[in-house]
C-alpha cells in the first residue's frame, strides 16, 4: 500500500507542479532559516571539552578597585575580574592542590625559521605554563610539552602546531630543531596534532571561534623577554609603571588562569586555599574590595561571558516563529492542491478505501513533499551559513551544516510537513464523497 | 439483499430544506436486475448513495444482505463497500492518472490483496469486458463506452454480490449503452444483484423489475413482465 501511496503522490504532484513547488519552497524557506539559526546557536551553546568540562575552572579572585565595578556590561558589574594580577598567578602556580593549573596570556613575535621559503612574519603566541597542555588534553604528533623546570627558568623551548610544522618542517617531527622567535633561538619541543576547541573556551578575548595559536612557549620565557601582551589589560590603582618589571608587580589584571579540579572535595581545598592567600594578601595591605573569590567550570564561565547571549536565543526563537508562519502558508497550498484531488478521493472512498487509507495516502505525499523541502532548506541554510562565514570573519569555523544537522533538517521538514498536512488531509478524508461523484 | 423501511433523507442547506427520500421502503431479493425511473431529482441517486452506504439516512431501517447498516462505522462501512458491492457510474468515474489495470486493481488494493490475486482478479474482468488488451492505457485515451467497460471491470473485480449502477449508460450512444446492458445481464446471470437507475424505457424493460421513485418515494413496483407492453400488478415492499 505504502508503494502504491508514494505512486499516487508523485502523479498528484505532477498534476499541480506549481502548486507543488510552492509548497516545497514554502517548507525550504522556513527550513532554510530555522536550520541556519539553530546551526549557529548549536555551535555557540556546545561544550568545546564535554569529557571534563566540569573539572576545568577558570580562577578568579577579586583584587579588584573598591569604588568602581570591573566590568559594567556584565551578568555581574559588582564580580571580580575576569583575569588575575601576574603576581597572584605566579602565586597560585605554587599550589599542589590541582591536578594541573596553567597561567597564561596571548602574545606575538616575529617567527623566522631556517626554511628559506618561508619569510618572516608576526605570529600570535601563547605563553603559559606546560599544565596547559595535560589539562585541555591538547594532542600532540610528536615530543611533548616542556618540563617543569622550562616554567621555572623560562627555558627557550617551544611547541609548535601543526600548521607551522607542515609549513616549517613539512610536517616532519621538527623536536629538537629550532625556531627564531624575536631575538633568540627556540628548540621545538612538542609539535601538535590539529587541535581547536569550539568556542575556543581558554580564551574568550577578541575571538569566540578563533583558532589556537601556532605557537606556546613557557609564560617566564615570555615575560623575561618582555614580550606584550596581546590580549586585554585593566587597571584600577594609579600606580607608577615605567618598566615591565614595575608592570609585573602591579595591580594591573590580564593573566589567564584554569585549574584541573577532578571532584568536589579538591574543588573545596582549592577554594579554601585561595580564601587562605587572599586573607594573606590582605593582611598585607591589597585585596580591598570584601573576599570574591570564584571558581567557575567551562560552561559556567561560556554563559558568565555570554557565548550564548539572549539575543541569539531570541534569534532562534524567531527563527522557528518564522518556519511556523512558512507552514501555515503550506497549509494554505495544501488545501487547494488538495482540494484539487478530492474527486479522485471520492472515488477510492466508494471503492472502499477508508478515511484513514485517505488520510495515509496524502500523508505520503506530504510527507515526500516535506522531505524534498527539507533537503531544498539545506541548501538554503548551506547558502545563507556560507554568507554569514563571508561577513563574520569569527564565524568562519563554525557556521557550517555538519552532518547531524543535515539529519535534523530533513527529520524537522518532514514532521513540519506531517503537521501542516494533517488537517488538509483529515479534511479530505473527512470529505463526503457523493459531492464528488455527482453523475452529471 | 437489500430490505429498505421507511428511510427518510434530508439535505440542509442555509436556506432550502430538501426531502430527496420520504417514507422510501424498498425490498430487493438476491439475485434480482432491477431498473429504478423516476424523474430527475426524485431521489434515485439519493437511494443508490444510502444503499451503497456512500451516504447516511436519517429515519428508518437499512438492512443489507441481513444486517442492520444503520449503526455501522465508517470504517465497517468502507469494508462493506470494499467487499459486497460495487458501483457504476454515469460519468464512469475512473481515476485519471491509473492506467486501466491499475483503475480496476483499486478496490483490490484497498481490500489489501497480494500483488499476482490483484493481476489476476483484474485480468479475468477485464476479459469479461472485452479490454484485456488495453490494460496500459490511460482512461483519457479510451473512448466513452470503453471508460465505462473499465469501470464495470473495476466494480466486478471484487466480486461484489450488489451492483449498483446510477444512468450507466447515461453518457453513451445507444449502440454502447446495449452492450454495457449486455454485460450487466451478464454479471446477473452469474448471481449479482443489479440495481440500475436509468432513463431509458427500452433499457429498464430488461430488467427484472421495475421501480418508480417519485418525490422521494417508490410509486410503482413493477415485477418482470416478460410481455412487451404488458402489465402485471405490483405491490411495494
Ligand atoms: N448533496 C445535496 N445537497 C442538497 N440537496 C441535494 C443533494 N443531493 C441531492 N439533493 C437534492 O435531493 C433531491 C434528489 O436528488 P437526486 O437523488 O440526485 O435525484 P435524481 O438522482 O433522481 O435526479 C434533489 O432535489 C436534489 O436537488
Ligand atoms: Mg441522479
Amino acid at each position: 500500500m505504502f508503494a502504491h501511496h508514494l505512486r499516487t503522490a508523485w502523479t498528484s504532484v505532477r498534476r499541480s507542479p506549481v502548486l507543488s513547488i510552492l509548497i516545497v519552497a514554502a517548507i525550504a524557506v522556513g527550513i532554510g532559516v530555522s536550520i541556519t539559526g539553530l546551526t549557529i546557536y548549536h555551535m555557540l551553546a556546545r561544550d568545546p571539552i564535554p569529557q571534563k568540562s566540569d573539572q576545568l575552572f577558570r580562577v578568579q579572585l577579586d583584587s579588584w578597585d573598591p569604588d568602581s565595578p570591573f566590568f559594567e556590561g556584565g551578568d555581574e558589574p559588582s564580580g571580580p575580574p575576569f583575569w588575575l594580577t601576574y603576581q597572584d598567578a605566579m602565586a597560585l602556580l605554587e599550589s599542589d592542590i590541582p591536578k594541573a593549573h596553567a597561567a597564561n596570556y596571548r602574545s606575538a613575535a616575529v617567527l623566522e625559521s631556517d626554511n628559506p621559503s618561508v619569510a618572516p612574519d608576526v605570529y600570535g603566541i601563547r605563553a603559559t605554563t606546560r599544565g596547559f597542555f595535560s589539562m585541555f588534553e591538547v594532542p600532540f604528533r610528536y615530543g611533548a610539552a616542556w618540563d617543569a623546570a622550562a616554567d621555572q627558568d623560562g627555558a627557550p623551548v617551544v611547541v609548535i602546531g601543526e600548521k607551522i610544522n607542515d609549513e616549517l618542517f613539512g610536517g616532519e617531527d621538527s623536536t629538537g630543531r629550532t625556531v627564531r622567535l624575536g631575538d633568540d633561538e627556540f628548540r621545538v619541543a612538542g609539535v601538535l596534532e590539529h587541535w581547536s576547541p569550539h568556542p575556543r573556551f581558554y580564551d574568550l578575548n577578541m575571538t569566540t571561534f578563533g583558532d589556537p595559536e601556532q605557537l606556546f612557549v613557557p609564560m617566564r620565557a615570555a615575560t623575561d623577554r618582555e614580550w606584550a601582551i596581546n590580549g586585554n589589560t585593566s587597571c584600577w590603582k594609579p600606580e607608577s609603571l615605567v618598566t615591565f618589571r614595575d608592570f609585573l608587580g602591579s595591580e594591573c589584571v590580564w593573566v589567564l588562569f584554569w585549574a584541573e579540579l577532578p571532584d568536589s572535595a579538591s574543588r573545596e581545598a582549592y577554594m579554601t586555599y585561595l580564601n587562605g592567600y587572599v586573607d594573606q594578601q590582605k593582611a598585607a595591605g591589597r585585596f580591598p574590595r570584601p573576599m570574591d573569590n570564584r571558581l567557575r567550570s567551562v560552561e559556567e564561565w561560556l554563559e558568565h561571558r555570554q557565548v550564548v547571549s539572549d539575543d541569539s536565543r531570541v534569534v532562534v526563537a524567531l527563527a522557528f516563529l518564522f518556519l511556523i508562519v512558512c507552514l501555515l502558508n503550506a497549509v494554505g497550498l495544501m488545501l487547494a492542491k488538495f482540494a484539487g484531488t478530492a474527486p479522485s478521493a471520492a472515488i477510492r472512498r466508494a471503492l472502499g478505501a477508508s478515511r484513514g487509507d485517505i488520510v495515509r495516502q496524502y500523508l505520503t505525499e506530504v510527507g515526500a513533499i516535506g522531505i524534498a523541502g527539507g533537503l531544498a532548506g539545506l541548501a538554503l541554510a548551506a547558502t545563507g551559513l556560507w554568507s554569514l562565514r563571508q561577513g563574520f570573519e569569527d564565524l568562519a569555523n563554525v557556521a557550517r551544516l555538519d552532518l547531524s544537522m543535515g539529519f535534523t533538517a530533513i527529520g524537522l521538514a518532514f514532521l513540519a510537513a506531517l503537521a501542516a498536512g494533517l488537517y488538509p488531509a483529515w479534511r479530505v478524508g473527512r470529505a463526503v464523497p457523493v459531492r464528488f461523484l455527482k453523475s452529471q | 439483499m437489500l430490505e429498505m423501511q421507511h428511510i427518510g433523507k434530508v439535505y440542509r442547506t442555509e436556506l432550502v430544506e430538501t426531502h430527496a427520500l420520504r417514507d422510501f421502503s424498498l425490498r430487493v431479493n438476491e439475485g434480482d436486475f432491477v431498473a429504478v425511473t423516476g424523474p430527475s431529482g426524485s431521489g434515485k441517486t439519493t437511494f443508490l448513495n444510502i444503499a451503497g452506504l456512500l451516504e447516511t439516512f436519517g429515519d428508518g431501517t437499512y438492512r443489507l444482505d441481513g444486517e442492520d447498516v444503520s449503526g455501522l462505522s465508517d470504517k465497517q462501512r468502507s469494508r462493506i463497500r470494499n467487499q459486497k458491492i460495487g458501483f457504476i457510474f454515469q460519468s464512469f468515474n475512473l481515476i485519471p492518472d491509473l492506467d486501466v489495470a491499475d483503475n480496476v486493481e483499486l478496490p483490490l488494493r484497498y481490500r489489501r490483496l497480494d500483488r499476482g490475486e490483484r493481476k489476476a482478479r483484474a485480468e479475468r474482468a477485464l476479459e469479461l469486458v472485452g479490454l484485456a488488451s488495453r490494460t496500459r492505457h490511460l482512461p483519457s485515451q479510451l473512448s466513452g463506452g470503453q471508460q465505462q467497460r473499465v469501470a464495470i471491470a473495476r466494480a466486478l473485480a471484487g466480486e461484489p454480490r450488489l451492483i449498483l449502477a446510477d444512468e450507466p449508460t447515461g453518457n453513451l450512444d445507444s449502440l454502447m449503452a446495449r452492450q454495457v446492458l449486455d454485460l450487466l445481464e451478464e454479471i446477473n446471470a452469474r448471481g449479482t444483484t443489479v440495481i440500475m437507475v436509468t432513463h431509458d424505457p427500452d433499457l429498464s424493460r430488461r430488467a427484472h423489475r421495475n421501480v418508480h421513485v417519485l418525490d422521494g418515494r417508490v410509486t410503482d413496483f413493477k415485477p418482470y413482465d416478460p410481455v412487451p407492453g404488458g402489465l402485471a400488478a405490483g405491490a411495494g415492499a
